[in-house]
Order: structure tokens, then sequence, then C-alpha cells
């Protein structure tokens, strides 16, 4: 089991809590998709398991060798190549000078993007912007993969192509994501199993499988998908006044 | 349009729309192929077709138009002989002057003293200042205690220091190259600061990530980020050490320092003579254009280009 979440809480000082009580087990080659409204502290959560803040209570079970990440926007140096920014990802892992060349082409041809390795980030497109960061985030060569609403930024066609884009890759690689959006759909299409945490406090109330039948059959997805936004509306409509 | 055949019977009769159409409402994973060709589809339609670089006449025409129009103005006012001609000089004078100071030997000596000096003089400032910046930028204690002395340091004129540089190190290059330093140094290592407070803080946070230790941190992503804003810096810093240089070989004249524009400029005032003070002052502004055209200038423009920020600015 690569992560898991025991008890984990967070406030920031003095505040409220971000998170309370948030219990999740995610095991070695799942696709999760933690979903929730603004506030639910989603990215928190995250960076907890990333190891990029500590947790204020409770514990949590995470690869020794930490977690590569894939944020929203897509956080290429500008001053570097695409190419480039994905060999500074194997040269800060310690990737050999010789390798690594042949690594990050092969990244790059495995994210589509073999003859556009030599355009620097301004030249490219949100999308392809997004897919050299998916392959500086595989660079990484973590098992866990964490992903902060990587595509809620790209139009609705570009983002379609990248859900399908990721599936391979997943499939392709066996890594095990943790994919947080607030797109119920976005879940549904990419997760095997949806979490949803509520708002203040965030914590884990429920949680679906999505299963093969739900790939294949769409009015079946369009069922869960509804299932599931009623529920968040549900949480949502706690916080009215 | 009457020549053209109903496009929607014309989309139906095509035997391979089907297939697309049961891949996108199944969301069943598009194949590899069909992937591949869409998104390079959408990659060229999302992506800038190249631009050509043509030399762009009216960055050098209009500048000249606008030198030729002021030397017109200048000769005008002058051949209205409101004031006397020895008191205002013409340009034409000036002109004259610097072909007589040229001829002497005593303008190429004058240009190459003081060029050489601010070079020298800047590159010095520009090795002590990168690294107390950097320090200072990542260093916050360090920060809270030097930096308002580095901003104060900036606003103070280097020239003030003249005075104490004479006593102490009397009239030698020591003199020059002090006050040069103390005009350029504060300024460099307030553009590296600024430069490296204005990093999108995802930078950090991605080098983190990326398991970047602090000098990797500093030498791979901090010092390259800041690149635009040390450069204002270097710019700066530049335009300090040439001032401050000026002013001190105004003021300290003699010994062993050598004979540079400023001293030319002092002696013109000595000599009364008003067209080797225009000579003087129009070298000085002249050399500070061209470094500004041929270093700064080329530099900034390939940096900021190279990120995709120069797009709609009037450069």
């Amino acid at each position: 089991m690569p992560v898991v979440l025991e008890h984990l809480g967070k406030r920031f000082g003095d505040g409220a809590p971000v998170l309370d009580d948030v219990n999740a087990t995610i095991g070695k080659g799942e696709f999760v998709a933690l979903l929730g409204a603004s506030g639910c502290g989603k990215s928190t959560l995250l960076n907890i398991i990333a190891g990029l803040e500590p947790p204020s209570s409770g514990a949590l079970e995470v690869p020794s060798d930490g977690a590569a990440f894939m944020f929203q926007d897509a956080a290429l140096f500008p001053w570097l190549t695409a190419r480039e920014n994905i060999e500074l990802a194997l040269k800060l892992r310690g990737v050999g000078k010789a390798d690594r060349k042949a690594k990050a082409q092969e990244l790059l041809e495995l994210v589509h993007l073999g003859a556009a390795g030599d355009k620097r980030p301004h030249e490219l497109s949100g999308g392809m912007r997004q897919r050299v960061s998916l392959a500086r985030s595989l660079a990484q060569d973590r098992q866990l993969l964490l992903m902060d609403e990587p595509f809620a930024a790209l139009d609705a066609i570009t983002r379609d192509l990248l859900h399908d884009e990721l599936e391979r890759i997943w499939k392709e690689t066996g890594r095990t994501i943790v994919f947080v959006t607030h797109n119920v759909r976005e879940a549904v299409r990419l997760g095997q199993r949806v979490l949803l945490l509520s708002s203040r406090p965030g914590r884990v109330v429920q949680e679906w499988a999505v299963t093969e039948e739900h790939r294949t059959d769409a009015g079946l997805a369009g069922q869960l998908t509804g299932v599931i936004t009623a529920r968040l509306r549900e949480e949502i409509r706690r916080h009215a006044k | 349009m009457p020549s053209n055949p109903t496009p929607l019977a014309e989309a139906s009769a095509d035997p391979a729309e089907p297939r697309h159409i049961h891949a996108a409402l199944t969301r069943t994973s598009t194949g590899n192929e069909d992937l591949r060709e869409l998104e390079s589809g959408l990659d060229s339609l999302q992506s800038d077709a190249a631009r050509k670089n043509r030399i762009d006449w009216s960055r050098i025409l209009l500048p000249i138009a606008a030198l030729v129009v002021l030397m017109l103005a200048w000769q005008f006012y002058v051949s209205l002989g409101l004031k006397r001609r020895d008191l205002v000089p013409g340009p034409l004078d000036v002109a004259a002057q610097v072909g007589v100071l040229w001829n002497e030997g005593k303008l190429q000596e004058a240009v190459w003293t003081s060029l050489q000096r601010g070079l020298v003089g800047f590159v010095i400032s520009v090795a002590i200042a990168t690294p107390v910046g950097l320090l200072l930028a990542q260093v916050a204690p360090l920060r809270r205690a030097f930096g308002p002395l580095i901003s104060g340091l900036q606003v103070l004129p280097s020239v003030a220091w003249v005075p104490a540089a004479i006593i102490w190190f009397g009239l030698t290059d020591a003199t020059v190259y002090f006050v040069v330093f103390m005009g350029a140094i504060p300024s460099i290592i307030n553009g590296l600061i600024s430069g490296v407070d204005q990093i999108p803080p995802q930078y950090r946070r991605v080098g983190t990530v990326l398991g970047a230790s602090r000098l990797e941190m500093a030498l791979q992503i901090i010092l390259p980020a800041a690149l635009p804003g040390y450069l204002g810096g270097l710019k700066q810093g530049w335009a300090f050490s040439w001032r401050s240089l000026m002013a001190a070989e105004i003021i300290a004249v003699g010994g062993t320092i050598g004979f540079g524009l400023g001293s030319l400029l002092d002696q013109g005032r000595i000599l009364s003579d008003m067209t080797v003070v225009m000579s003087a002052i129009l070298l000085i502004l002249a050399v500070g254009i061209l470094i500004e055209l041929l270093v700064f200038g080329p530099i900034e423009k390939r940096l900021l280009r190279s990120r995709g920020l120069l797009a709609g600015s009037t450069r």
C-alpha cells in the first residue's frame, strides 16, 4: 500500500482546521480522483502527501522516495526549452549526462511531443505545456504521482484529449495516481475510485468505485456523475447561511 | 451557397465518421495512433506560425531623424544670435573642436582612459555584488539587517565619497575606482534582490518537488529565474559607475590620475572654452548610448524574447 492516511488533520496557526480526520488508503497502481468543492483542503492534502507540508495531527504512510507532483499551471522554467526542462528534472534526480538526453527524448515521445523538444514554453500551447509538465513529473521516476487540477485551465477539447492521454500513460507506466479535481465528470472519467472531500474542514465523506462498465456505457457513467454531483451539492448546501 | 452540397449528407456518407463518434461517446480510450493524430492537429492549431526576423528600418531611421531634428533646432537657435557665440557655440563649432581634439590625440586618450576605468570598475563591481546579492536575497536575517543600508547607499550620490576618497587614497586611480564601486555595487545588489523577489513562488516549489539542494536551487533555479531583474540591476550599475567615474574625474584632477573625459571637461571649464566643454559632454553621452545600444540592448532583447516577454512591448 503506497499511501495510507490515518486520522490526518491540518490547521494553519490558530485558524479553523483545514483537514480533519482524513482516512484513506490508496493501493499500488491505483488511479484515485480526489473530488471536492473549493476550500476543502484538496491542495493542502496533496502537499502533505508530497511532503511539502507537515500534518498537524494523525499519521501518514507514503513511499520513502517521495512523490512526483504536477501543478495546475505547467510551471515550466521559461529560460529552458521543453527538453531542457525535462533534463533538469533528470539531472536533479542524479541521472548521468549521457543518459539524460535519451531519456528526455523518450519521455517527449511518450507525450507525443517528440518534435517540439527544442521549443520554449511560451511557444507551446497550454495543452502542450501541460504535457511537457507531465513528462517532467514522469522524469522524476516516482511510483506515486500527485496531480493538482492539472487540466483545470485548459479548453474543453484539449482537456478531453489529455484525459485519454493520461489514461494511456497511466496504463503504460503503472503509476499510482492521486488526481485532485473539482470537476465531477473528470473524476468519473479518470478515477477508478472517486473520494469526495467535505469542505471546512476537509474530510473524506463518501467514496464510489468506477467500474469498467462505467467506462464503456455512457448512460451508466452519466448516472454515477449525477449521484456524485447531488452528494457534492448537499455538502456545499450545508455551508449556506 | 448554392454550389455546395449539403454538408450534413456528406458527413454521414463518410465511412470513417461513425468510428470517431463511437470513440467520443463511450469514452473508451481513443486509439494510440488516433490520439497522436488528434493531438498533433490540435498542437498545430494552437501554436503560432514562426515569424521571420527582418531588419526593422524604423528602428534605425527614427532615432537618426530625431537626432537630425535636434541638431537643426540647435543650429537655428544659435543662428538667431541671441547669445554670444563663445558662450553658446553651434553644432558646427563643436564638431570642428572634436576634429581638433581628435587630431591632437586627446580625444582618443580621454575616451580610452575613461572607458577602460569604467569597464574594469564595473566588472569588479559585478564580481563583488553578485554573490553578496544572492546571499542577501536567500538569507532572511542578513537581508533584514543590511537591506535598508544597501537601499540607502543606492540613494546616496557616490560623488559624496570623492572628498573622503581623496583624503584616503590621494590623487590616484584608487580614488576613482573607490567612487565607481560605491556607485555600482549597491545598485547591482538591489537589482539582483528585486529580481529574486519577483520570481513566481511556484518555481521554488517545483525545485523542491524535483529534489533540488540549496545550492542547486540557487544556481539552477533562482539565478536564471532572476536574470531579467539582475540584468536591470547591471544596466543601472553600469549607469551609476559611468556617472560616478565622470564626477570623480571632474573633481579629482592631477596626481597620477590619467586624463579621462571628466578631466577633458574640467580642462574646458578652466580654459573657458565652451566648445571643449560641449565636446566632452557629447562624448560622455555618446559612450553611454553606444554601450546601451551595443551591449545591454541586444542582451536584454535576446533574454526577454527567449522567455516570451517581448510580445506587445514597444521596444
